[in-house]
């Protein structure tokens, strides 16, 4: 039985770009302009475009090999692109670093878990935690009250954060011995405990049954509506990515051959091709 | 509980020092420890400091140091050197001994600060090599340096003692012939209390937004980028305080006997120090302890076997490598001791 | 004229580096792991040599063969009884065990052959009779008169390294064994699943490292005749050096790095300082792999995210 999520109409502003109609007073939260790399003599991804809004939520799909992940790489300076720039809240992230595009405002899942396995639940959460404390390495040898002070609220906050999707009974157990659906959503809750404006999601309903899955939509759109974030996702589960994403970019080959709203997508006669190839053409 | 597991943990390795303190100061005060064991006292101390500190750059930071007795050396000479000056200035020896154990510290810090700047870049095996490349290159330049103090201050010169002092002024770091005519004013008391500070330093910095954030390094270093972690400096953090710890370490060491070389501080002693960690655990602090007071000891326990003691020595510590690393011996222990289940009770 | 006798005396010492280095990438290439015994096995090489020339008069040529095949036979024991048990444990246990192996060898050569340095025979040299009569050695030869001198132990050592470096590409890049080392060192598991014997080619890529170690004590010891229980770790560091410093696990890479280090050593001891050679081959090292942090020709290898 799927459920129906509220989305907004996407609305063309000018400069090209589509934008929910709530998001378009404002101006977008991220902007890539031409964006390329090149891996040796293999153009892994080309002249990418894609404009998202302040609290949109937004999928990028394609085929295996299409070059999503390589975008989000990018997004968050594991790469540095070959061509064209990203500006995030129109500043432009050219020379900083993954740590600091963090510290911008965009943070991240990965397609295979990166969790901190040997540490607990709750200190995962803490390390995403890390720079909403300020007291520094003498009051912690020291433990001077400022110490005890930010360690308290971080742990409240980050129990709060944990029960978005219902972990916090979990916080003390190590990280590496949840089940992996709570692992994806745990990568989540650290993700966020960065307080961060734009949410990359690396195919976040991979390995999850259709029950999960339909919570983990509810839970997407939570996060957007308590946080007043936008969040970026790769996904292959059409189910999730025409249910919840307002805009939808289609990647094949490093290129994007489509943008639009879910409809338009569905009806794209160039995406329908990638997927499923050239109707009725045996190619020699 | 977790959380509760550390802190008994190392509320158990405070209380583990301090009762082998008690023990073995009682012991010498009543005069019932040969004067072997007495004269290794500080030694082990310096060892143990060593090998809590080495322990922060392997186990908790995850990078293989092959060069930390680089920093001891630095320590040692550094410390000696203030000792040495503030002879006439300062009367009372305790003092003095705490003066040269923060200059070591701090020059050893100061040391592991410029070395971690190009180590820091590199990874793995490759860290691990330019460590040793720096430990040797240490050892050489103390081995070649001269460092006098006259009336108009200290006067330094490399490759030959070109220091020219004046009449009233001494030769401290006479090259290879390192530091002679040392007063010997380290003592068990202040090696105990250099652990206990090591101990306190390391447990509240890992504990902390700081130590969680080297730990994140070491398990996953994109992660923690992703999370916003600046990753070089939190691995400087770690290995600056390392190498300041060893520093102490080596003033200790130095201010026990009255003569120091460079050459004492080679690549051997990095892997003395470095056999202990490992024996140890990594990461756990009491092991650290255990095993480097251990084999501190275990080669003059062996004494008796006059010149077959290395040989065993080195067969023990294949054994116990292959032996730890052995999946049926393991699981066997696993059922015999079974693990701690943890609760996720809050206490 | 004396710039280009270091350099002769740098390559030559370079080809001894590069012999040894030789063993440890090969080692590192298909074991990940950095063999600290290595070096030690080069001492254990050189005392045999000494032992069946000088105390048993055999000729120099058995000497040698009974060098390499002692060393051959250690290396795989040593990897049969020591590593291969390892195969799954960390890095830092199998370097703890190396480093145990290395003092075995130490301790146990300084019980068998006590630790009063042996002066090695020099095998390289010509009996000759002088105008007054006398029996002598002629150690080498003069060029442009007497300025350029050239020993013959630098010749053979520059020609053993030549010869065994293209031996062994020979080796890896064009036999069936070659490839199998390649294929293990790339990717263990699928080497097994394509029916390669992995244990067999681990304990052949020790085997020849080992051997190769024995011809570089030999060599080594006729250079420097001084042969203590630690002859080997320096020369074993300096080439482990070596091979970082041209790529670790790259064959060229340890060749080059060999020679490198070699007549950096020389040239640093002859124009900055005797005493402080070391520190200027280890700051080379460091400011070389600043620039390549792989070695010179090492491959960097990205991690996937």
């Amino acid at each position: 039985m799927p459920k129906e999520f509220k989305r907004d109409r996407l609305v063309q502003v000018p400069g090209t770009a589509l934008l929910p109609e709530r998001d378009v007073e404002r101006s977008p939260i991220l902007e890539c302009r031409h964006l390329g790399i090149d891996f040796g003599g293999l153009r892994a991804l080309d002249d990418l475009d894609i404009t998202i809004g302040r609290t949109e939520i937004a999928g990028l799909i394609g085929p295996n090999g299409a070059g999503k992940t390589t975008v989000f790489n990018l997004l968050t300076k594991v790469y540095n692109p070959t061509r064209g720039s990203v500006l995030l809240d129109g500043m432009d992230t050219a020379g900083k670093t993954t740590a600091q595009v963090n510290q911008m405002g965009i943070a991240r899942t990965f397609q295979n878990i990166r969790l901190f396995h040997n540490q607990s639940v709750i200190d995962n959460v803490l390390i995403g935690l890390h720079n909403e404390m300020s007291y520094g390495m003498f009051a912690s040898i020291l433990r001077l009250p400022s110490f005890w002070r930010a360690e308290r609220i971080a742990r409240g906050r980050a129990m709060e954060l944990l029960s978005i999707f219902g972990l916090e009974v979990h916080a003390d157990e190590l990280a590496g011995s949840l089940p992996y659906g709570a692992q994806r959503r745990l990568e989540i809750v650290r993700a966020l405990a960065t307080n961060p404006a734009l949410l990359l999601l690396d195919e976040p309903a991979a390995g999850m049954n259709p029950s999960e899955t339909v919570e983990l939509m509810e839970n997407i759109v939570k996060i957007r509506d308590t946080f007043q974030i936008a969040i970026l996702l790769i996904e292959h589960d059409m189910n999730l990515v025409m249910g919840i994403c307002e805009g939808i970019a289609v990647l094949n080959f490093g290129k994007v051959i489509a943008k639009g709203s879910p409809e338009d997508i569905r009806a794209n006669p160039a995406v329908i091709e990638a997927y499923l190839g050239r109707k009725g053409a045996a190619q020699t | 509980m977790k959380l509760n597991n550390t802190k008994r943990k190392n509320l158990l390795t405070y209380a583990v020092v301090t009762v082998c303190y008690a023990v073995f100061q009682m012991l010498s005060l009543g005069g019932n420890l040969s004067s072997t064991l007495k004269g290794m006292l500080v030694p082990i101390c310096a060892y143990v400091v060593m090998a809590i500190s080495l322990n922060l750059t392997v186990g908790v930071l995850g990078e293989l140091s092959l060069g930390h007795a680089g920093f001891m050396s630095v320590g040692a000479f550094m410390g000696v050197t203030a000792a040495i000056s503030l002879q006439n200035v300062i009367v009372s020896a305790p003092l003095r001994l705490a003066i040269a154990l923060i200059v070591g510290a701090v020059f050893a810090g100061i040391v592991g600060f410029l070395v971690g700047i190009p180590v820091l870049r590199l990874n793995g095996d490759y860290l691990a090599i330019v460590t040793l490349a720096f430990g040797e290159i240490i050892k050489s330049v103390f081995n070649n340096l001269y460092l006098g103090l006259d009336s108009r201050g200290f006067r330094l010169s490399l490759l030959e003692d070109r220091t020219n002092l004046h009449e009233d002024g001494r030769l401290i770091i006479a090259g290879p012939m390192g530091i002679g005519g040392i007063e010997k004013i380290a003592s068990f008391t202040a090696g105990f209390v250099l652990i206990l500070i090591c101990l306190a330093v390391i447990f509240h910095l890992v504990n902390s937004r700081h130590g969680r954030a080297i730990m994140a390094i070491r398990d996953n270093r994109i992660a923690a980028e992703s999370v916003g972690l600046p990753v070089t400096r939190y691995k400087m953090m770690a290995f600056v305080t390392s190498a300041a710890m060893a520093g102490a370490a080596g003033a200790l060491f130095a201010l026990n006997y009255s003569t120091v070389v460079a050459n004492k501080f080679d690549f051997n002693t990095s892997i003395l120090v470095l056999v202990f960690v490992v024996f140890g655990g990594l990461g756990n602090m009491l092991g650290s302890i255990i095993a480097a007071a251990t084999l501190t000891i275990l080669p003059e326990a062996l004494r008796g076997f006059s010149n077959y003691r290395m040989l065993i020595y080195a067969i023990v510590l294949v054994l116990v490598m292959l032996a730890s690393n052995n999946e049926q011996l393991r699981s066997m222990l696993s059922r015999i001791i079974p693990k701690r289940k943890e609760h996720t009770h809050d206490a | 004229m004396s710039f280009l006798n270091y350099l002769i005396s740098g390559i030559s010492l370079g080809s001894i580096y590069a012999i040894i280095a030789l063993g440890y990438t090969m080692v590192y290439g298909i074991a990940k792991m950095l063999n600290f015994a290595h070096g030690d096995v080069i001492m254990v090489g050189a005392y045999v040599c000494f032992f069946a020339a000088a105390k048993y008069n055999l000729p120099p040529a058995i000497g040698i063969l009974a060098a390499v095949l002692v060393c051959t036979t250690l290396g795989i024991v040593i990897e049969k009884l020591a590593y291969k048990p390892l195969r799954q444990a960390t890095s830092l246990a199998v370097l703890i065990t190396a480093i145990g192996v290395s003092y075995f060898l130490q301790n146990a050569a300084l019980l068998l052959w006590s630790s009063s340095p042996k002066v090695f025979p020099n095998f390289f040299a010509q009996q000759t009779v002088n105008e007054a009569g006398k029996k002598i050695k002629i150690t080498g030869f003069q060029l442009f008169g007497g300025q350029l001198r050239i020993s013959y132990v630098t010749l053979v050592t520059i020609a053993a390294c030549l010869v065994i470096m293209a031996a062994l590409l020979l080796f890896i890049n064009h036999t069936k064994l070659g490839k199998a080392m390649r294929a293990c060192s790339e990717d263990k598991g699928a080497a097994q699943l394509m029916g390669i014997n992995v244990d067999a080619t681990i304990s052949l890529t020790f085997a020849i490292g080992s051997g190769l170690a024995a011809v570089a004590g030999v060599l080594l010891c006729s250079a420097y005749p001084t042969l203590v229980p630690t002859t080997g770790s320096m020369p074993g560091i300096k080439a482990f050096t070596a091979a970082v410093f041209g790529g670790i696990g790259s064959i060229p890479g340890a060749l080059l790095g060999g020679l490198l280090l070699g007549v950096i050593e020389i040239m640093a001891k002859a124009y900055i300082s005797t005493q402080m050679s070391d520190a200027v081959v280890f700051l080379v090292l460091i400011v070389v792999l600043l620039v390549k942090p792989a070695g010179l020709l090492g491959k960097k290898v990205r991690e996937k995210v």
